[in-house]
């Protein structure tokens, strides 16, 4: 059963319309690139996933369940998007890691902040503390950041930094995560060691979404790709076919310029 | 020489006094001002427009008139308009009467320095906490707050020390703080009168002062530091 369903899914900011209809659905495990050109409603489509955005209309199910529903009030109250984005991570272009936190204290923030909610924190607050320290520590040893875990984000180059949003946003065991130009602030050096640490996590069968113009990459990382182009979704498939083999004209074009840089 | 030797500890016993009620004036504003400062901020910045323009009315009234007459309208308007005189006559009430204008005039520019520090975070702090969970509550105290803080602490001393200064308008309600107490001394007072050096002693203590605050306020902007 696919781990994500978005069917029709429209989004417009005043009069323009900048999510056109659109529906795709993803297995669990697998790995999917959007790409398309600036202002094609990449990021856009990634911020209604995560609630960033509401949709107009449309339907986002996680695992069966209708987490939004255009036509149902429910489903945008305050309360439900909040429990129901847990069910998504988000990295995104600028990091926004929070600057009085070090690269532990990031990491353990909103675990510490759910767990105080448990009703046995307060007789085992010290163990409940300790674990989540423990699993931050793990996440940012797999980041490769095990001697930067108490350094402040200033402190730290724009590639750690972004590792270090990755394992925030691990933390949550999110069912789905979700990358938003991960790598656009960063220079080519750094860009390559974010990109690694997200090849590993496709290693490990966790199940992406990746917003990129690193065509290679996504090429290379993804299972499937989706092409999208004035808001529609143009094309998608399998990620060697499509790159290799695009169906629509536009893809081509698009394809080639890259290609040409 | 010897007439001022013999008048001086009479003098600064006064001016100790007064500055004593200077420096309670100028605690209780702070204490005051400071959190009712954060709440008019969200007034302004609420997303309801009748709220956010009875806010911005408010500061523009208290902004826009001297401190000075709003003392004397919170003083006086009660028993003279009103025929109820709520603050009585005592040094207590002149305080509160005091305590009161101070607090709500502070709390007015105060709010506008928050409101800026608060506008001035990057709204990808608000994103990155929502992903993650968090409400908008736990993002303003948990995420937003420190970053806020560090960013109005210059231009919220510069206010403290004007503050510190701005106490000695309490004398126009006979508030009995240190330039009052150094005035006596000018019209008579214990023994002691066409006295004007008193009153250029009340600068020192101002000044001592706010070099004391200015150290202080250093030192927590420094402490500040280990965040960017």
């Amino acid at each position: 059963m696919a781990v994500l369903e978005v069917e029709h899914i429209c989004k417009s900011f005043g009069h323009t319309e900048v999510l056109k209809d659109i529906s795709f659905s993803l297995e669990k495990s697998q790995v999917l690139s959007i790409i398309g050109s600036s202002g094609s409603g990449k990021t856009t489509l990634l911020r209604c996933l995560n609630f960033l955005e509401t949709p107009d209309s449309g339907v986002i199910k996680v695992n069966g369940n209708t987490l939004f529903d255009g036509g149902n009030a429910n489903t945008k109250q305050e309360a439900a998007i909040r429990e129901n984005r847990l069910h998504f991570g988000m990295v995104f272009q600028s990091f926004n890691l929070f600057p009085q936190y070090t690269a532990l204290g990031n990491v353990m923030l909103a675990r510490e902040l759910q767990a105080k909610k448990r009703p046995d924190y307060k007789a085992n607050k010290k163990q409940i503390r300790a674990e989540i320290q423990q699993e931050a520590e793990a996440l940012l040893e797999q980041m490769g950041l095990k001697d930067r875990m108490y350094n402040y984000p200033h402190q730290l180059s724009g590639g750690q930094c972004q590792r270090v949003a990755i394992a925030r946003a691990l933390a949550l065991k999110p069912d789905i995560l979700c990358f938003d130009e991960p790598t656009s602030a960063l220079d080519p050096e750094l860009t390559g060691e974010v990109l690694k640490v997200i090849k590993g996590l496709a290693d490990q069968k966790m199940t992406m979404i990746i917003v990129t113009h690193e065509m290679a990459f996504a090429r290379d990382v993804s299972n499937h790709v989706i092409f999208m182009d004035n808001g529609y979704i143009l094309e998608q498939g399998e990620s060697r076919a499509l790159f290799e083999n695009p169906k629509e004209e536009r893809t081509r074009q698009f394809l080639t310029r890259f290609k040409e840089n | 020489m010897e007439l001022f030797l013999e008048q001086l500890p009479i003098v600064l016993k006064s001016l100790n006094v007064g500055f004593l009620q200077t420096l309670k004036l100028f605690a209780v504003t702070l204490i005051g001002a400071l959190p009712l400062g954060l709440l008019i901020s969200f007034g302004t910045m609420s997303r309801l427009a009748p709220v956010k323009t009875l806010f911005k009315i408010i500061i523009w009234i208290v902004r826009g008139t001297p401190l000075m007459i709003q003392l004397l309208i919170i003083f006086y308007f009660p028993g003279l308009v009103l025929g109820n005189p709520i603050w009585g006559g005592g040094e207590s009430g002149r305080f509160a009467a005091a305590a009161v204008a101070f607090i709500f005039n502070y709390a007015c520019y105060f709010s506008e320095i928050f409101r800026g520090g608060i506008q001035s975070i990057p709204i990808g702090q608000d994103e990155a906490g929502l992903v993650l969970g968090m409400t908008k509550t736990q993002i303003f105290f948990r995420v937003k707050l420190l970053q806020m803080i560090k960013r109005i602490l210059p231009p919220v001393s510069n206010e403290i020390l004007t503050l510190v200064k701005d106490t000695s308008l309490a004398r126009i309600i006979a508030l009995q703080e240190v330039i009052w107490a150094g005035q006596s001394f000018m019209k008579g007072s214990q023994g002691i009168s066409g006295a004007i050096w008193p009153m250029f002693f009340t600068a020192f203590y101002y000044l001592v002062f706010n070099g004391i605050l200015t150290v202080l306020l250093g030192r927590l902007e420094r402490k500040m530091e280990f965040f960017r």
